[in-house]
């Protein structure tokens, strides 16, 4: 795991949670913006495993479990996901506020995940 | 003109409309949450603390019924939904005022420990949110089934 890039994707991931959040409960159904930032969100966790699979291979290894951080990552996964599908198939404003909270779960997540890697066992 | 109006009957509102859709979602995360971790706990440390464990184990599977309950249709799945959103508000009362005022009993983080800390106090928010779901729900199918008659 690095450090900038998990920061990085917790500051989208919350920013874009919130924005999808108060826009839903403004009535607004899920949009390019609302969906670009789920997308978004998806695709760093993606990166994510692929660093996570890379990084033991180069020294950086995790201090806590690694299992627990691959079930965490995997789960992260699904949920974005999940909401974004949710969003295609039911175009209502509450789609809007679920790819908001699915932004928001994912960015506890990481930090559970950061947690696990740099500090579990330090 | 005096032209009667038919009374204006309350659309009757399912468990999962509306807002009671973002609910299933954050229960679904919940369980997916609870089940991964509870998983963990019990294949590589449930010698450390047994009772924990297995509290944390029946917890997920709770939030997973409860998830379940709030999508399907009907009045049983509706009694479920009461019973298994009462157990968690309850288990998470209990359990949480347990891991604050007598620590020693709960070592072991559990779901519910400390009121659902590790899940951003979701835990204790969920369910309240959950009842008053439910008892909205309710009350507008009571009050539709009235104006039908």
């Amino acid at each position: 795991m690095i450090e900038w890039l998990t920061l990085l994707q917790i500051l989208v991931a919350v920013i874009g949670g919130a924005i999808a959040v108060l826009l839903g409960l403004i009535g607004r159904r899920p949009n390019d913006l609302t969906m670009a930032f789920t997308g978004v969100v998806a695709l760093l966790l993606i990166v994510q495993l692929g660093v996570a699979i890379a990084s033991p291979l180069m020294g950086n290894e995790p201090s806590g479990s690694l299992l627990e951080f691959y079930i965490y990552l995997i789960s992260a996964i699904i949920v974005p996901f999940a909401a974004g599908f949710w969003a295609l198939v039911d175009r209502s404003r509450w789609s809007t506020v679920i790819l908001g909270v699915a932004c928001l779960a994912v960015a506890v997540m990481l930090y559970r995940m950061s947690q696990i890697w740099f500090i579990q066992s330090v | 003109m005096t032209a009667t109006t038919p009374p204006r009957i309350a659309p009757v509102r399912a468990r999962r409309s509306g807002v009671g859709r973002v609910l299933i979602a954050v229960y679904a995360v919940l369980a997916l949450a609870a089940l991964g971790r509870s998983g963990f706990q019990l294949a590589t440390k449930f010698n450390e603390a047994p009772f924990a464990y297995v509290l944390s184990a029946v917890a997920a599977v709770v939030y997973v019924v409860a998830t379940i309950s709030l999508i399907a249709p009907g009045r049983a799945w509706a009694r479920v939904a009461w019973v298994t959103i009462s157990f968690e508000l309850a288990g998470v009362l209990i359990v949480g005022f347990l891991s604050v005022f007598v620590p020693s009993l709960f070592q072991h983080h559990t779901v519910w420990s400390i009121y659902g800390i590790d899940y951003v106090f979701l835990p204790l928010v969920m369910p309240i949110l959950g009842l008053l779901w439910l008892r909205r729900t309710r009350a507008e199918r009571i009050t539709a089934s009235e104006n039908a008659q």
